[in-house]
């Protein structure tokens, strides 16, 4: 283990899951150096996509706070709450919020993703306009609503779904509009999609896909299909993108191209998370993840991956090292009483497993699992992601029995005993 | 830490374990109690099989638990004897630690119901019941 003085400086810039994956980490190795963490938010980190879920009831705000109360006290960090960092020089090492200024011996910049909203005539006089990302888009949303309201969501993935679960009942109706052909376009293909979007009609969600808004009028907006939709409320929920600003100011790489000559932006990490500029760490939405479904980064917008990059980071920044992490795209989640779960990239030959009203559908390329789509009723598909994950090769492996229901017997009793076993684990 | 260890070949494939850690979780005093509202395992444990061969699985409360790391609440956290405990007020039943736990030992409590898993049994003195009522003594708990 690298020798850190036991008076570092820790800055962390951004309150969310990396930030506290980072002070965990930090906390391991280093138990006297000095942690500051610069919150834009003006409270503790709760978890982001509980939003919904409070909206819907099923959370209470007090329930929400990622970390017990108590916990960066305990952990001896001093958090500067509703302090956004506006400028940094890593030359002499300080961190500006305003006035006040943070001299760091390592700096995390986990500033997250901020939503997107696409330039739309009309989009300014729209009185009552939000984007559903962080908890004050929530507490808004639930004072501006009630069983009268009619909304309107541009945006059908996970995060417009999300918003329409949270919204669905407290309002009266709920419009979805989308670009994309079919709901979920990042995580479903054509048919597991079909059903999601069945289902949601059924509950009586209305959805106008390969559309998108032409312009916005008064109380209602024109679709480019020439349909008009009344709305009280609009929530735009198109996608993120990563918030580069800072560290694009200081000279760290925040882009990477792709072969198809569109590039992917987020910040560039290495292993270690560390950027292009040293002793400057980044870590979640701000990043490049590396996706082993790609063998490359990708930008990964989930919260588990934000807290394993935030731990990593904090590992190496207090001199410790640890095992690489393999990422990999996981979502789940419900949508009124409807759960799903996917994971890995869907390119290989499909496996369909239809069970009652459930869906299951694995993709095989080369003889290894790349991905699958769950929806409905599911047991254990961890035991599949992980198959994905470390690029497991089915040779030998029950796969009739894993697709049924996924299970350790399936892959045989020597991995079997490789895990439960006490080396296991 | 101790954990839960089977022997697969002393399991009897009896799925007493799964009964017992239904019981367990219940809070329930009274063993029949526990099913009163039909419940039904599996829990934190289930047995699985493979020809003749028959084991039981629970929570290996992992070195590097993904469950915890990728909860989307904070539900999740490790007590004071290593086990990953699971806060039933926090947890919406989102379903992330079941796409994350590799050995499948994270099962789903229903629709907006929190997930349930093993938790060594905190609340029976962190006595497994899994392994005190295995008929033929293929369930242990002992230091790894």
């Amino acid at each position: 283990m690298k020798k850190v003085s036991t008076d570092t400086r820790y800055v962390i810039i951004g309150n969310g899951v990396a930030s506290i994956g980072a002070i965990e980490a930090i906390r391991k190795n280093d138990k006297t150096g000095s942690i500051t963490v610069l919150a834009d938010e003006k409270y503790p980190c709760y978890g982001r996509p509980l939003i919904s879920y409070y909206l819907e009831g099923m959370t209470t705000r007090d329930k929400m706070d990622y970390r017990p109360a108590g916990f960066y006290a305990a952990n001896n960090v001093k958090l500067v709450l509703g302090s956004p960092a506006d400028r940094i020089d890593a030359v002499s090492r300080k961190v500006w919020c305003g006035d006040s200024e943070y001299a760091y011996d390592r700096l995390l910049i986990a500033t997250g993703s901020s939503p997107v909203v696409p330039p739309t005539a009309g989009y300014e006089d729209v009185k009552r306009k939000y984007t559903f990302n962080k908890l004050d888009d929530a507490l808004e949303l639930e004072k501006v609503t009630d069983g009268t309201t009619r909304v309107l969501i541009i945006g059908a993935g996970l995060t417009g779904l999300k918003a329409a679960e949270g919204l669905y009942p407290r309002v009266k109706e709920i419009t979805v509009v989308d670009m994309a052909p079919r709901v979920l376009p990042a995580v479903m293909d054509d048919e597991s999609s079909g059903i999601i979007r069945s289902y949601l009609e059924n509950k009586g969600i209305r959805f106008f896909l390969s559309d998108s808004v032409e312009k916005y009028c008064d109380g209602y907006a024109l679709l480019k299909s020439g349909a008009e939709v009344d709305f009280d409320v609009l929530v735009t929920a198109v996608g993120v993108r990563p918030n580069t600003r800072l560290a694009e100011s200081i000279g760290c790489v925040t882009e990477r191209m792709t072969e198809s000559g569109r590039p992917f932006r987020g910040i560039v990490v290495g292993d270690d998370q560390q950027t292009t500029v040293a002793d400057v760490y980044a870590a979640g939405d701000c990043t490049l993840s590396y996706d082993v479904t790609i063998k490359n980064t990708r930008p990964l917008f989930i919260q588990p991956n934000a807290y394993m990059q935030g731990e990593t980071a904090g590992t190496y920044m207090s001199g410790g090292s640890r095992e690489k992490r393999e990422y990999l795209p996981v979502n789940a989640g419900g949508f009124l009483g409807l759960h799903v779960i996917t994971a890995g990239a869907y390119d290989g030959e499909p496996i369909t497993v239809r069970d009652g009203g459930s869906f299951h559908r694995f993709f095989i390329k080369d003889n290894r699992l790349r991905g699958f789509i769950q929806i409905g009723e599911y047991s254990r598909v961890g035991i599949l992601t992980d198959l994905i994950r470390r690029e497991a090769d089915l040779e030998g492996v029950d796969l009739a029995s894993l697709v049924r229901h996924p299970n350790l017997a399936a892959l045989g009793m020597d991995y079997v005993h490789s895990v439960l076993g006490k080396e296991g684990a | 830490m101790k954990r839960v260890y089977v022997k697969e070949e002393w399991c009897l494939g009896c799925r007493l374990c799964e009964y017992w850690c239904v019981y367990s979780g219940s809070g329930e005093k009274n063993f029949p109690f526990a099913f009163d509202k039909g419940a039904t395992p599996p829990a934190g444990i289930q047995v699985e099989e493979v020809g003749p061969v028959h084991f039981a699985v629970n929570c290996r409360h992992c070195d590097d638990p993904l469950c915890l790391k990728g909860c989307i609440s904070g539900a999740l956290s490790r007590d004071g004897y290593g086990a990953i405990r699971i806060d039933k007020t926090k947890c919406v039943g989102c379903h992330t630690c079941i796409a994350l736990c590799p050995y499948g030992c994270i099962v789903s409590g229903g629709d907006n119901m929190p997930i349930k898993k093993c938790q060594l049994c905190a609340g029976r003195d962190y006595t497994p019941q899994c392994v005190s009522h295995c008929p033929n003594e293929a369930i242990v708990f002992e230091e790894e």
